[in-house]
């Protein structure tokens, strides 16, 4: 059975809500490829945790793992999960109530305007 | 429950359709109470061009259908995404004529497609992603 995209993007969602993960992938967008050992150092997460956590954003395909210097596992952000999630989260910023209610004001103001010029 | 494929509002506008359709067809219309700029080239296939100067943002729409004075579609990219991104939504207007106003009707779907590419990228490609990177990482720590 082939994935649905609330699938992926529950996985999206479900990282996103740890603050430690949101952390290490928002460490990882800001400056590339990293490892759970240059994680540590930059964030106030043990190694321990960043590991648990890298392990788990792995599983969810939401980082994959590259080999990097020194034998050490590197840590690279997937975009396409993400893309999926924006997906939904466009739809909720989506503000069709404020761009109709700016597009009567337009036609209101607009209409006072064209009494005075449409009558010679 | 499945995230919203897509948007639907009406509105009663006391402005006949003709005036409306102006506001939605037109630069200076768009330009006004949609964005802060806008370029159209209104027909099918025209490409349309909207300016929030504030946010630095510009959308570029592809004209689906000009109905003159009762439909008028476009697409767009989805807010968010690059604009590489093939994925777009469809938001097509439909005015129609009560008394001396106008009942607008705004549709915008496609937010929960996915191509089978994108599928691939995020999904299937992952897993299978996972497996051939596990593997070249195995081969390259034997290697070293």
């Amino acid at each position: 059975m082939p994935p649905d995209s609330e699938a992926i993007a529950e996985q999206v969602f479900v990282a996103l809500a740890d603050p430690s993960r949101r952390a290490i992938l928002a460490a990882l967008a800001e400056s590339g490829p990293a490892t759970a050992t240059d994680l540590a150092v930059r964030l106030p997460i043990t190694r321990q945790a960043i590991a648990k956590h890298l392990a788990l954003l792995t599983e969810a395909g939401l980082v994959t793992a590259e080999p990097g210097e020194r034998r050490r596992v590197r840590y690279r952000l997937r975009s396409a999960p993400m893309r999926v999630a924006q997906q939904f989260l466009a739809a909720l910023a989506r503000d069709w109530d404020g761009t109709l209610s700016a597009l009567k004001d337009h036609l209101d103001a607009d209409n006072m305007h064209g009494r005075t010029v449409e009558t010679p | 429950m499945a995230f919203p494929d897509r948007i639907e509002r009406t509105v009663e506008i006391a402005h006949p359709p003709a005036k409306v359709w102006a506001a939605l067809t037109t630069a200076e219309g768009l330009g006004t109470w949609f964005g802060n700029e806008a370029t159209i080239d209104l027909r099918p296939g025209g490409e349309a061009r909207m300016t929030w100067t504030a946010e630095g943002f510009t959308a570029r729409m592809r004209v689906e259908r000009v109905d003159e004075p009762r439909v008028f579609a476009f697409t767009w990219g989805i807010y968010g995404l690059p604009d590489e991104d093939p994925r777009r939504t469809y938001v097509e207007f439909t005015l129609e004529p009560v008394g001396a106003g106008t009942r607008l009707t705004v549709v915008e779907s496609g937010f929960a497609q996915l191509s089978d590419d994108a599928y691939r990228k995020a999904y299937d490609g992952n897993t299978e992603g996972w497996a051939k990177e596990l593997g070249e990482l195995v081969a390259y720590l034997n290697a070293a």
